[in-house]
């Protein structure tokens, strides 16, 4: 297996009493509940760890792009990503992903991938996404368009990085006289892109086809979703008629190990239960707004939640029942890992090491123990 | 009432039609078509009605050439000229504002406007409320003033239908209305080509689109004649029928230019 160390920069000091006074931890949260020096504190923080997972043997290290939340500080991955190449020898840098529909101008995406791809002698790996639904009441962006920019922008970074220019770009949200890179990606034909994902089967369908064969990452969903939309990506290249290399397949988990599972239980549950609770959570009028998936997808969605029950409280118990999150000892990290590895044949393993509140101390902890006792096991 | 398919290019829309009279045609807002209720049943006394409901609303068709407000205009033209004759055109919200865009490119249809707090443009620093973050019970509660309406909208529990058919409309709201939020940018500038008598009606506590946009609509359609209705909020001509009916149909016979 191949591992990924990921990061989502969370402002760990946010005051979360505070927070709850607030329709969610996005785009209404007010920003003077961000401390400029305890956030610079952070920035440094998370980029030694990011940096030190290459130290410890990881192959990719990896970042994140979010809006006007506490729940990442990273409205600009790429600007982590350029210090991480500065920090690191030969640890690929995957930027997870940038959310193509939010710009107006994609080009801008294509240069700056481009220029990374050369600061960084050919190490990064970049990654398209549609940004939450959160993303699109931050920028304004109509979500109904989503899917259309999204496939648009898609074409136009591609044809950008591969295609000798000038030349023009003609279409219905993005028109371009001139596209002509400068620089020109360093890896040929380009940069990997990875399409990390909740799952929707339009993605898998889209992604597994055979003139894009994307690395796909199912991320934040539970053991079971994780190997049902990993497999219905094989089934998928199976009727392109290809078989899925493992490299296509990965999924995305938070994970805490410790000595025993009672031991990472008790270390992990404040860092776990903020995530899901404190940061990540939101009404569902942002993270679903009208139009950012499909009518019918929206509609399983609203009929699931209303099984559900809503704003029911994540516990650190029910998240690993789910196997959401993974936490426990290494044997018992090991097993959960190993098993959703065979039932999947997926290879790109991308752990959250650092999540919610947790500390630099017990993440760096974290961080060796996985590298020591999970890392060797299941490569 | 009358529920037919009516059919302008290839988009097939539904339309509710009732009454007797000079022809009154009634644009809805994002929520889509509304009940037969009682504005309908007076209108209809002396009027022939027409409530199509929007394309891509309900269970209209939803061509993929209709792409905005303007576009959404210019298919009520072609309506307009398939009906032939004049009309009052009549809109509310998102109706208003389809109303407005028709009415700058071409009034030959038209006889005169009834704009019931309608969207489509922006006064600076004065933000329109925003219904895309709003849960559903807020959505309802801010969209009345009196909140006895709000607790028995509250109180229907929507059959399946219904509930498709308001997620449906949310996804037409968001397409027309996301972005810029409620207006067209190009829209205020080119009011000034209303030429048909034009009332504008808006509820005193509208938290969508405050009643300061009124006083806009008055300044820029030139002879408008605008009515605040106090205790309203934004569907004055349900909330307060009462106010509005009166209102609207003393405009209606009033006259010609």
């Amino acid at each position: 297996m191949k591992f990924t160390f990921f990061h989502l920069m969370p402002y760990r000091p946010l005051d979360i009493v505070e927070r709850h006074k607030h329709r969610a931890g996005w785009v209404v949260l007010p920003n003077a509940l961000y401390d400029p020096k305890k956030g610079a504190d952070e920035y440094a923080s998370y980029i030694d760890q990011l940096a030190y997972a290459e130290e410890l043997g990881f192959d990719v290290i990896a970042v994140n792009e979010h809006h006007q939340t506490a729940y990442g500080l990273m409205p600009a991955p790429n600007l982590i990503a350029s210090a991480l190449i500065q920090r690191t020898k030969k640890a690929k840098i995957a930027i997870l992903g940038r959310a193509l529909p939010l710009v107006n101008n994609p080009i801008n995406i294509a240069e700056e991938f481009a220029m990374l791809d050369n600061l960084s002698k050919g190490r990064i790996i970049t990654g398209f996404v549609r940004g939450i639904g959160n993303e699109y009441h931050a920028t304004g962006i109509n979500p109904y368009f989503s899917h259309e920019r999204y496939q648009e922008a898609h074409d136009l970074i591609v044809a950008a990085w591969t295609r000798p220019g000038p030349f023009a770009f003609e279409g219905e949200h993005y028109n371009f006289r001139y596209v002509n890179l400068w620089p020109r990606p360093f890896q040929q034909p380009h940069p990997p892109i990875w399409i990390p994902s909740m799952g929707s089967s339009e993605t898998i369908k889209w992604a597994a086809a055979p003139e894009r064969k994307y690395p796909f990452l199912v991320t934040f969903s539970g053991r079971d979703l994780v190997a049902r939309y990993l497999n219905l990506y094989r089934e998928q290249a199976r009727q392109y008629g290809y078989e899925a290399s493992p490299d296509q397949l990965g999924w995305a988990s938070p994970v805490y190990v410790a000595d025993t599972d009672e031991r990472a239980r008790q270390e992990a549950r404040a860092g776990i239960e903020s995530l899901f609770n404190d940061f990540l959570v939101v009404p569902w009028e942002m993270l679903l707004p009208p139009g950012y998936t499909s009518l019918s997808s929206m509609k399983n969605t609203i009929k699931i939640r209303k099984s559900l029950g809503s704003n029911a409280r994540h516990s650190l118990e029910s998240l690993m029942e789910a196997g959401t999150v993974v936490v426990g000892s290494p044997r018992t990290v090991r097993e959960h890992l190993g098993k959703l590895r065979d039932a999947t044949s997926a290879n790109n393993l991308v752990v959250m090491l650092q999540f919610g509140v947790l500390s630099d101390e017990l993440t760096r902890r974290n961080m060796e123990m996985f590298a020591s006792e999970v890392m060797p096991h299941l490569r | 009432m009358r529920e037919i398919r009516h059919r302008v290019q290839d988009c097939g829309v539904r339309l509710l039609r009732d009454g007797q009279g000079e022809p009154v045609l009634y644009l809805h807002g994002a929520a889509g078509l509304p009940a037969w209720g009682p504005f309908f049943e007076k209108l209809a006394q002396n009027h022939d009605v027409l409530v199509p409901e929007h394309p891509g609303f309900g269970h209209s068709d939803n061509p993929t050439w209709i792409r905005n407000v303007p576009d959404l205009a210019m298919y009520y033209l072609d309506f307009l000229d398939g009906l032939g004759g004049e009309v009052h055109l009549i809109g509310h919200s998102l109706g208003g504002w389809v109303a407005a865009e028709l009415a700058v490119r071409n009034t030959v249809h038209v006889a005169s406007l009834t704009l019931l707090a309608p969207a489509g443009i922006r006064v600076k620093g004065i933000p329109s409320g925003d219904n895309f973050i709003w849960s559903a019970e807020e959505a309802v509660r801010n969209l009345w003033h009196d909140q006895t309406f709000a607790e028995a909208e509250l109180a229907h529990e929507p059959s399946d239908e219904e509930a498709d058919i308001a997620l449906t409309n949310r996804f037409m709201a968001a397409k027309f209305g996301w972005e810029p939020r409620w207006y067209n940018p190009m829209l205020e500038r080119w009011l000034h080509r209303i030429d048909v008598p034009t009332l504008v009606i808006w509820g005193e506590q509208d938290k969508l689109f405050p009643s300061a946009y009124a006083k806009a609509w008055g300044e820029r359609v030139s002879g408008a004649r605008v009515e605040i209705i106090p205790q309203c909020g934004h569907r004055p001509h349900f909330e307060r029928l009462d106010v509005a009916m009166p209102l609207i149909l003393s405009f209606l016979s009033g006259g010609r230019r």
